[in-house]
């Protein structure tokens, strides 16, 4: 009887009782939920042009935060060291385009995606050899102060996450949608062999997505890493973002902002109404129940492309 | 013929290579082996790092500075467990048959590795030193004769947070205490100690678990510093959920002056990436910070100034550094003391276990090891596998740990002790082992 109350009423009467703090609820999942989206775009921009799930996009993440923050280290200003990262970032997409994907041309989707397993077990590894092991403070003078607006507090830095993730989609759904380079993308995703048929330069093509997603990883890296000071954890946030691919769709950059919204709204607002009455500690399931239940009703996610077989 | 003298060479330089590798492999046999189950890869080897340089740099300064131990030389060897269990049954496995006594003692360094471990170590008798962490019922003797929990257990130190908040707050009847703990075995380990303190004291408990690995606690923080409210908070956390943790209440407001952590919530890679927000935040150890000690001075010359150090060496003296070098002092301490009875020669399992059953470290014995100050005396026995070691709460300054209060003792003579006699009860009666005499 007792589950059944603070299942079914005691959530919905505490948020009569304190509006306010639902709002405040809300608004620190939808901006956690930002920061998920970050992760996510990486994965969408390689699937949605190769049709691969690019295990290794978490470990990308750490890999250029890992380098990113390194440099800071060695004395390099933050400017420097971003150009810096961008260039091991280009090189490692050239690195893995030929020696991982170009031997695997045409090969069925399964093998890439093994192959990215054993990418993310090189980065995770390289990285380490090269920077340590050790947590590396990355301070690039992002405000970490929280704010109080009409009685809700947010935090800048999440406020600032938003903005970036924000014009990131921007940017990409413009180069997809308005370049030749992102119309080639979506070819190449379609069919491999069709789009060398009519010209598309596969190897340069995937060595570009590679790229994008690896500058994708530098920023999520960045942010990621100035909340939680860089370190082999933050491979696991790529963890934080299957959810919201599922939701959002493989194929849509604005999927992974919607998924990711909606996955960081409702592991907050699960975590704070609900969890008593299940045991507490469901923010991190919540996500991947949440997943589950869309993949019932819509295993293409929101945005995603209809699977359509044809037998 | 170009072919055969390449493959000639290559055999050449194999043997030759062979040759060389039994020479260190004969003056091994006569040393005490000494395994070193650590990490320093994985999603906690920031935390693992430094206590493994420290075990390191203690065990290489005793082989440099004094030969070993009464001329025995100590000879270790690292096993990477990366924190998790099955990759420490292994190297366990790996490692205890090596040496002329076998791996005579093992600190697996990690709650859920000790676990795993418990039914081996006594099938082998391998005595298991697990310092500050573990299973803290381990400490009655009679029934866990192979594990040692010295110098204090998570229920001591949750009883020596609690007293500090006593102290701080004259009464704790009425008063909101929220745990906010890793959901595994290592995190839920002071539940049942603050709740029958909650229960003897008068103060409400919240419980607020962070499945692993604590990326994310924007939820529970909400709940916490700006629902529940409560006058203090206790963290039972490991790895990035500590600095995730201490941002969050920086970011809901919550003062670092009322929130304490236990000693592995309680390094220098747990408040660095927090920065200024870390400021004042409060952690249990059952030890000393900084280089400031004599032990340090004679690492740092026999070491350091050689090239010889495990770490850098501006992390000598780190928290958990500090902490490693302790958990060797009481692994080379306990042989040391077997030593006595049973000559200077490798000593076994069996040997070891006697010696840290009558180790004693009392204020004249640490200022002889260079370690008076950095830990409290301690003195183990065949009942007693904790020592009596104590607490002392520190704070963050930005830059530094400093004490703010003076060293705890845990209420062992109280409820503490029931707590853990009746518990090793029980684990006696699942395990039908039947609990030994102690004179």
């Amino acid at each position: 009887m007792d589950f059944l109350y603070n299942f079914f009423i005691s959530p919905f009467v505490q948020i009569a009782d304190s509006p306010l703090f639902f709002v405040e609820v809300l608004t620190g999942g939808l901006l956690s939920g930002v920061m998920y989206s970050l992760v996510a775009l990486g994965f969408v921009l390689i699937f949605k042009a190769s049709g691969v799930f690019n295990f290794a996009q978490g470990a990308m993440v750490l890999f250029a935060a890992l380098f990113f923050a390194g440099f800071i280290d060695k004395g390099v200003p933050w400017w420097g060291s971003l150009i810096l990262t961008i260039g091991v970032m280009v090189l490692l997409a050239m690195t893995i385009e030929r020696v991982v994907l170009r031997p695997l041309v045409n090969q069925p989707h399964i093998i890439l995606f093994m192959a990215t397993i054993g990418v993310t077990y090189f980065l995770d590894g390289f990285g380490q050899t090269v920077w340590g092991s050790s947590v590396r403070v990355l301070d690039i003078g992002l405000p970490q102060t929280p704010l109080e607006i009409g009685g809700v507090l947010v935090n800048k830095f999440d406020i600032i996450a938003a903005v970036v993730a924000g014009s990131l989609v921007a940017v990409l759904a413009v180069f997809f949608q308005k370049t030749r380079v992102g119309r080639a993308l979506r070819a190449v995703a379609d069919d491999h062999q069709a789009a060398l048929s009519v010209g598309i330069p596969l190897k340069t093509i995937w060595a570009i997505v590679w790229t994008v997603a690896g500058l994708v990883g530098l920023v999520a890296g960045v942010m990621w890493g100035s909340k939680l000071g860089v370190q082999f954890s933050l491979a696991m946030v790529a963890l934080k973002a299957l959810p919201v691919l599922i939701l959002g769709g493989f194929t849509s950059v604005p999927g992974a902002i919607i998924g990711g919204l909606i996955i960081g709204a409702g592991e907050k607002v699960a975590e704070v109404y609900w969890a008593d009455a299940i045991g507490g500690g469901i923010e991190d399931w919540f996500a991947y129940m949440l997943a589950l239940v869309f993949l019932l009703f819509r295993p293409q996610g929101l945005f995603g492309d209809k699977i359509i077989e044809r037998v | 013929m170009i072919f055969k003298k390449l493959a000639l060479a290559a055999v050449g330089a194999t043997l030759a290579a062979s040759a060389l590798s039994v020479a260190p492999a004969q003056a091994q046999e006569n040393g005490q082996f000494v395994p070193g189950l650590v990490y320093r890869t994985g999603p906690y080897a920031p935390g693992g790092i430094p206590w493994a340089d420290g075990f390191a740099d203690y065990v290489s300064l005793l082989n440099a500075r004094d030969g070993g131990i009464n001329g025995v030389p100590l000879v270790y060897e690292e096993c990477d467990t990366a924190y998790n269990n099955d990759k420490g049954v292994e190297c366990y496995e790996k490692l205890k048959g090596k040496g002329p006594t076998g791996g005579a003692s093992v600190q697996p360094l990690s709650t859920g590795i000790t676990y795993a471990l418990m039914d081996r170590v006594r099938a082998d008798k391998i005595p298991m030193i697990t310092s500050g962490y573990g299973r803290a019922d381990a400490s009655d003797g009679a029934v866990f004769e192979w594990i040692f929990t010295a110098p204090v257990t998570y229920w001591a130190g949750a009883d020596a947070i609690v007293q500090h908040i006593e102290a701080q707050e004259k009464s704790l009847k009425g008063k909101k205490i929220a745990l906010v703990y890793h959901d595994s075995a290592f995190g839920k380990e002071p539940i049942k100690t603050l709740q029958a303190l909650a229960e003897k004291d008068g103060f409400k408990l919240d419980l607020f678990p962070v499945p692993h690995p604590g990326l994310e606690q924007k939820a529970t923080w909400l709940k916490i510093g700006r629902q529940l409210k409560p006058d203090w908070v206790i963290m039972w956390g490991w790895g990035v959920m500590n600095s995730t943790a201490i941002k969050e209440a920086a970011a809901v407001g919550f003062p670092m002056n009322k929130f304490v952590g236990v000693w592995w919530s309680g390094s220098e890679v747990d408040v660095r990436p927090a920065g200024m927000d870390a400021k004042g935040y409060l952690a249990a150890q059952f030890h000393g910070a900084g280089a400031n000690y004599k032990v340090h001075e004679d690492i740092l010359k026999n070491l350091y100034e050689k090239g010889k150090g495990a770490s850098d060496r501006d992390k000598v003296g780190d928290i958990l550094y500090n902490r490693g070098l302790i958990s060797a002092v009481l692994m080379a301490e306990g042989i040391r003391t077997a030593m006595t009875k049973y000559g200077n020669k490798p000593m076994t399992g069996e040997q070891i276990r006697w010696g840290l059953e009558n180790l004693k470290l009392d204020d004249a014995a640490l200022d002889k090891l260079g370690l008076k100050g950095l830990m409290a005396p301690l003195q183990l026995s065949c009942k007693d596998h904790e020592g009596g070691g104590k607490v002392m709460i520190q704070q963050w300054s930005g830059a530094a740990w400093t004490p703010v209060s003076d060293w705890i003792t845990p209420r062992r003579d109280g409820f503490l002790t029931e707590m853990y006699k009746e518990s090793a009860a029980q684990y006696a009666k699942e395990k039908n082992i039947t609990p030994r005499t102690c004179n």
